[in-house]
């Protein structure tokens, strides 16, 4: 085998999965049969717009011309793929890279925020059922924790959204941004933000059961090892030894499975901000899909990969500063 | 090296059960001569020229695999009280799926009144929605739906995932470097948005048809397996229980399924229940964003039709969410229950005191009762 440093085999991994989705969508949409294409031009000549002009319009959405052979168009598609240029949304008229980029930074608001809690929450329930395995809380807890992982974000999103905000008014009942208040840095706009993301980021908080069940698990190992008994007869303090020696080993393992979480969470805004009609990412990959605006969709299938690809890349890539141990053996 | 105890046990067993006189002679032999004499006067210490100690009876096989297959994993699920629910839960769901369809009759639109609430009219117990459908009957029709599509999406899932990975880590080179890339492009490519994309291009071979629907959620969910299953090959290849078989000239893919798989069968199996109960999130999540098409109703298109409706925003509308909402999550916690406890049936160490005919080959069955006891307390 050739020893490249790994850090660069990572990298190209991660170049080569975003290539293989590139061309998985291009597939998708030149060469299936009822292909993207053919099916825009159908809808649109059967709005009344005649085929030859239909078919101008979808080349100029797409960036993929249908009538160039397969290698030229695919060398295109990709350059222009590469240059940031997503084609035209249908629907909006827009550049699809212009619609999503007023999306996206609503989808990371909610999306880190509901990641950073539910795991403060699981790191934190699952190292106190792991101090008292087998008691009562542990019991208690791990029914917990069962209960979250069973079920899915989206049926207590929905449960959020009909007692929160219809039954009781307490949360917005939909929309990302308070109506009338100026955007900007002002106390009214920043707070009503935050009280419109606050159902979805709750909603998403059954990740913590998940997280809290694999802190438990790495915890319970950690108390039994050596170095934890010698720690003792050294007559180290309980807080000493929990956070300096338990607390930490525990986490580690921890990092990586956060930085997975965000890829399904991810793909979970989709569904997540259908429910509370919050327009970020997903919402916009929805409406694409169900309006046929193609491009859109494409485009949105390709930044939430970059995102996944990107989030992934970073926690390989940084496992290593985090523990040292990783570094070692890699 | 426990040649002797085990087998003197095991014939010390057979001895009352047994009616096979032929066996029977053996053992008794076995007990009174330690080596048997080759009558031609051979090399007696040959260990290749042993045949086996006791013959077995075709009753005994299947009373050995009645044994192994049923009698010791459900004698051990059934002390554990996660188990006992789980298994109960999924197996009323089973239920539900093959004889709930035939009692219950499917329903039509304006069968009912509109929008009865549960509990109030003995015709419609789980109330009816707004088109009058009664809900019951929907749901029970959706769960044989819902259960192939399970079936299908878990066995596809790990069973690509199982044998990618394994032939991965067991081959090396040049084939590894290929499998893992491919499963490294599965694992990062976002699960969910892909397979909304393919459910709308091949929304026609899905219509009608559960098992497509589990196949086609299998496509993105099979790469996590598969990374774990190879890190597991790449240190069990290295134990002398594989060197043996390839030194006897074992097929690779003998080696492979019959002799290392087992070995991982804990871990395939909780898997097995995990990917069951991703099928159903994410089946229903499709369904409820009216991706997929559908014929009948299930309890994704149930939660769509209700949420068109605004059944959020209306009172007394509740009941349509919650129907199929506690369906939902009551098989999943049925699933992730069982696939908690089948950590427990699959654990040989655990196993091994719960089956009454243990084979000889497991020396350490018996004397290993304290390591155990950690095993189960970590093994959750």
């Amino acid at each position: 085998m050739l020893t490249v440093d790994w850090r660069v085999r990572r990298l190209g991994q991660a170049v080569f999965t975003v290539w293989a989705v590139l061309t998985l969508s291009f597939v998708l949409i030149r060469m299936m049969p009822g292909n993207i294409m053919g099916a825009m031009i159908t809808r649109m000549t059967q709005q009344g717009i005649n085929p030859g002009r239909a078919r101008e319009l979808v080349e100029l959405r797409m960036t993929i011309d249908p009538d160039e052979p397969l290698l030229t168009a695919y060398g295109n598609y990709v350059v222009d793929t590469l240059q940031g240029n997503l084609g035209q949304s249908v629907y909006y008229g827009e550049p699809v890279t212009d619609v999503l980029a007023g999306a996206l930074p609503w989808t990371l608001f909610v999306l880190s925020w509901a990641v950073f809690i539910s795991f403060f929450i699981g790191i934190t329930v699952g190292a106190l059922m792991a101090y008292w395995e087998g008691g009562k809380l542990d019991v208690g807890l791990t029914s917990y924790a069962v209960l979250m992982g069973s079920i899915p974000f989206y049926v207590l999103a929905i449960l959020l959204l009909i007692f929160l905000s219809y039954r009781y008014g307490l949360f917005p009942n939909g929309g990302r941004q308070p109506i009338g208040a100026d955007p900007g840095f002002n106390l009214v706009y920043i707070s009503g933000i935050i009280h419109h993301a606050a159902l979805p980021i709750i909603s998403m908080l059954v990740a913590s059961g998940v997280a809290s069940l694999g802190m438990r698990g790495n915890s319970i190992r950690v108390l039994g090892e050596d170095y934890l008994r010698v720690a003792r007869l050294r007559g180290l303090s309980d807080i000493t030894i929990s956070t300096q020696y338990v607390a930490r080993n525990a986490v580690l393992p921890m990092y990586t499975t956060l930085l997975i979480s965000i890829g399904e969470m991810f793909g979970g805004s989709i569904v997540l901000e259908q429910v509370f009609q919050y327009r970020g990412l997903g919402w916009y990959m929805l409406s694409a899909t169900h309006q046929r605006d193609y491009p859109l969709m494409m485009g949105g299938f390709m930044i939430i990969t970059l995102a996944i690809v990107t989030a992934l890349l970073l926690a390989d890539l940084t496992y290593g500063y985090v523990d040292p141990r990783a570094r070692r053996t890699q | 090296m426990t040649r002797e105890s085990p087998s003197s046990t095991e014939s010390a067993d057979d001895h009352e059960t047994n009616t096979d006189t032929k066996s029977t002679l053996k053992t008794e032999r076995n007990g009174t001569t330690d080596r048997p004499v080759a009558t031609d006067g051979g090399n007696v210490n040959s260990p290749f020229e042993v045949v086996s100690e006791f013959e077995e009876t075709r009753r005994d096989r299947y009373r050995k695999l009645y044994d192994a297959y049923v009698y010791a994993p459900v004698s051990i699920i059934w002390r554990d009280w996660r188990a006992r629910i789980g298994l109960t839960i999924v197996l009323l769901y089973l239920l539900t799926g093959t004889v709930g369809t035939m009692l219950v009759e499917p329903t039509n639109v304006t069968e009912g009144p509109a929008l009865v609430n549960p509990f109030e009219n003995a015709e419609y117990i789980l109330g009816t929605d707004a088109q009058g459908r009664d809900l019951l009957s929907q749901t029970v029709h959706s769960t044989a739906t819902i259960l192939k599509m399970v079936v299908s999406g878990a066995v596809c899932t790990v069973g690509i995932g199982t044998t990618v990975g394994a032939i991965a880590g067991y081959k090396g080179g040049m084939v590894d470097t290929v499998l893992s890339s491919i499963t490294d492009v599965f694992i990062n490519i976002p699960g969910f948005p892909l397979v909304m994309v393919l459910g709308l291009m091949f929304s026609d071979a899905i219509l009608g048809n559960p098992y497509a629907v589990g196949v086609l959620l299998s496509v993105a969910a099979w790469g996590g397996l598969a990374r774990a299953i190879r890190s597991q090959m790449l240190t069990l290849r290295e134990e002398s229980f594989v060197e043996a078989s390839q030194a006897m000239g074992m097929r690779t893919h003998t080696i492979v399924f019959k002799e290392i798989i087992p070995h991982l069968m804990p871990y395939v199996v909780i898997n097995l229940t995990n990917a069951g109960r991703r099928v159903i999130f994410e089946a229903v999540a499709l369904y409820y964003l009216g991706i997929l098409p559908f014929e009948n109703l299930n309890w994704g298109s149930t939660l769509n039709l209700a949420y068109e409706a605004n059944a959020h925003a209306r009172p007394g509308a509740l009941h349509w969410f919650l129907v199929p909402m506690v369906a939902i999550v009551f098989i999943s916690i049925g699933l992730t229950l069982l696939g908690q406890s089948l950590d427990r049936v699959f654990n040989p160490r655990v196993r091994a005191r719960h089956e009454k005919t243990t084979s000889p080959a497991d020396p350490e069955g018996d004397s290993d009762d304290t390591t155990n006891t950690n095993d189960m307390m970590g093994g959750i």
